[in-house]
């Protein structure tokens, strides 16, 4: 299990993670969520002791990563593709990692069968595809056979076999009762092997929750509104305290199935609706709508705050 | 499986050095170069041997001459010591090997201690190379084999070569890319240092540089107006690798990997 408590990291004046306070539970898939810059690699980096947080602790079953024996036994991790110098061959690479944490040489020879690079483990890194190396990544992951697994877009640079083949293995990993915590900026990978999510935005939690309650919370619904006057529109809505934000085609949409509300609203302000329809949003676009209210909040548009 | 974790790592640095031609080859050459200098020098030095002073004739030590061509070998010592820290990041190989060894003190005294054993065994066959190959090349010319003056300059070489590549591997530990590292280290060996140790108002300061004291137990003579000697000259240069190991190690500490 992987405890994250209060943990920020700050670079200079850059504040990439913000009070984060989560778990990674065992036996399932853990999806970290988040637009480009979120943190999420950030969030990883602290886990494994390689960032220092400006505050807070991430634990692992009980210990800072820097005080594991024998880590790579304890937690695997892919952070980017291979992370390997590009001059040694991919079984080199493997066993000088394996050697640093008494794993034997045949475990070595495994995880280049389990990743699909027998015919290639004699090969420089640096002639790989991105493909090759993510796979080469995964290999390192897996060599200490650890009970918790980081990934950090793990499906980056692969083909649609190569999707599929992590996460079926993502979902074996959990089905034996391990602690597996996937990033990714996409919902609907997340959607087809997550259990679990915890969705960020510029540093701090969104929501950690099971993937249906997500579903049903925040997928649910919006309300789309068309009007002659959408500036006039939004300014009544937001002195109501409802949440709307300008869609795509121009039409408004506000957080919720309020039709009835927004209707009686304006009838009283005397304005003309053309359209007044409830929505029921893709889980892309409830991903899309939570992390811009976080982003607009940060940039203090929403005087009063993104809600969770 | 019984190691202890300090084996372990040792182990896996080891791997690391050999499984690399960026850390392998300065090594070869290393050997290469010297002796093949020492052998072409000597050559060269037997044909025009009787036409030198006669003083020059008198003071002539085999030792210190042979050393002289393994002073450009060191050049091949620097950008091992260099590559050894610096390949950690190429490609983000750090991140993987602090993850596998997240106390930085454990990692940091392995890569040193591979780094430097590699050198002082290279640095001790390089100059007992270059010694021999100038014997052999210079025949008759040759003095004893084994003085005392001898001893001294092919051990203290020896020393002295392992210290300089000692002293690369922290300066490129705190500087973390090789082309900054080679681009700093290799002027300031062959270029700043030469004029700041023979410039008169700055000699006072030069003597106590690096190679500037270490080069005093490289010669049969040591130079008299410097307040070195050649031991003392030598621990000097000890010191300089010291200190920059010991930078290298906080900046190693304290950053983000
Ligand atoms: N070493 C660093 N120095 C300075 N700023 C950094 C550093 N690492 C990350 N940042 C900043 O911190 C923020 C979070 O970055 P991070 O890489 O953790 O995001 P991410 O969620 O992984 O994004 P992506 O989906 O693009 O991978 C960004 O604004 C980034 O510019
Ligand atoms: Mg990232």
């Amino acid at each position: 299990m992987i405890e994250i408590r209060d943990l920020s990291k700050r670079y200079g004046s850059v504040v990439a993670v913000d009070g984060l306070n989560f778990d990674v539970l065992p036996g399932r898939v853990t999806g970290f969520l988040g637009p480009n810059g979120a943190g999420k690699s950030t969030t990883m980096r602290m886990i494994m002791g390689l960032d220092r947080p400006s505050t807070g602790s991430a634990r692992i079953d009980g210990k800072p990563y820097r005080r594991l024996r024998d880590p790579l036994r304890r937690v695997g991790a892919l952070l980017e593709a291979g992370a390997a110098h590009g001059g040694r061959t991919a079984y080199h690479h493997l066993l000088w990692l394996a050697q640093s944490n008494r794993i034997g040489r045949r475990r070595v020879r495994e995880v280049i069968e389990l990743v699909g690079l027998d015919s290639v483990a004699d090969k420089p890194v640096g002639e790989f595809s991105l493909g090759m190396s993510q796979r080469l990544g995964i290999a390192g992951a897996l060599l200490g056979d650890p009970d918790a697994l980081l990934f950090d877009e793990p499906v980056n640079g692969l083909d649609p076999e190569g999707i599929h083949w992590i996460r079926t293995l993502m979902r074996g990993l959990a089905a034996e009762g391990r602690s597996v915590f996937v990033s990714s900026h996409l919902m609907s990978e997340m959607a087809l092997t997550a259990d679990h999510l915890v969705v960020i935005g510029r540093g701090r939690l969104l929501a950690d929750t099971g993937m249906a309650e997500f579903v049903q919370r925040d997928a649910s619904s919006y309300t789309r509104i068309r009007t002659p006057e959408p500036e006039r529109m939004r300014q009544v809505l937001d002195a109501a305290g409802i949440q709307v934000r300008t869609g795509a085609d121009g039409a408004l949409e506000a957080r919720g199935p309020r039709q009835r509300t927004i209707g009686e609203l304006a009838a009283v302000n005397g304005l003309i609706v053309d359209e007044l329809s409830p929505q029921a949003a893709s889980l892309e676009e409830a991903f899309m709508r939570l992390t811009a209210e976080a982003v607009e909040y940060h940039a203090g548009d929403l005087p009063e705050g993104g809600r969770r | 499986m019984t190691a202890t974790v300090q084996q372990a790592v040792l182990t896996s640095e080891w791997t690391k050095a050999r499984t690399l031609r960026s850390t392998t080859w300065p090594l070869l050459l290393t050997v290469v170069a010297s002796v093949g200098l020492s052998v072409a020098f000597g050559l060269y030095l037997r044909g025009s041997f009787d036409r030198m002073p006669v003083a020059d004739q008198r003071g002539f030590n085999t030792a210190e001459f042979a050393v002289g061509s393994v002073v450009y070998g060191q050049i091949l010592l620097v950008a091992f010591g260099v590559l050894v820290v610096c390949s950690e990041y190429s490609g983000g190989t750090i991140r993987t090997s602090l993850a596998a060894v997240p106390r930085r003190g454990t990692f940091y005294s392995a890569k040193v201690l591979v780094g430097t054993a590699l050198a002082l065994v290279v640095s001790a066959v390089t100059v007992a190379g270059a010694y021999l190959a100038a014997h052999v090349a210079l025949g008759s010319r040759s003095g004893p084999l084994l003085g005392p003056d001898e001893s001294r300059i092919l051990v203290g070489s020896t020393l002295y070569l392992t210290l300089i590549c000692a002293f690369s591997i922290g300066v490129a530990t705190m500087l973390r890319s090789a082309a900054l590292s080679l681009g700093t280290l290799i002027p300031f060996f062959f270029v700043v240092s030469n004029i700041l140790g023979h410039v008169p108002v700055v000699r006072e300061i030069g003597q106590y540089l690096p190679d500037q004291a270490g080069h005093q137990i490289m010669v049969a003579t040591p130079r008299p107006d410097s307040p070195l000697g050649p031991w003392t000259g030598l621990l000097v240069m000890a010191a300089w690798a010291v200190v920059a190991l010991g930078g290298g190690y906080v900046l190693l500490t304290r950053r983000d990997a």
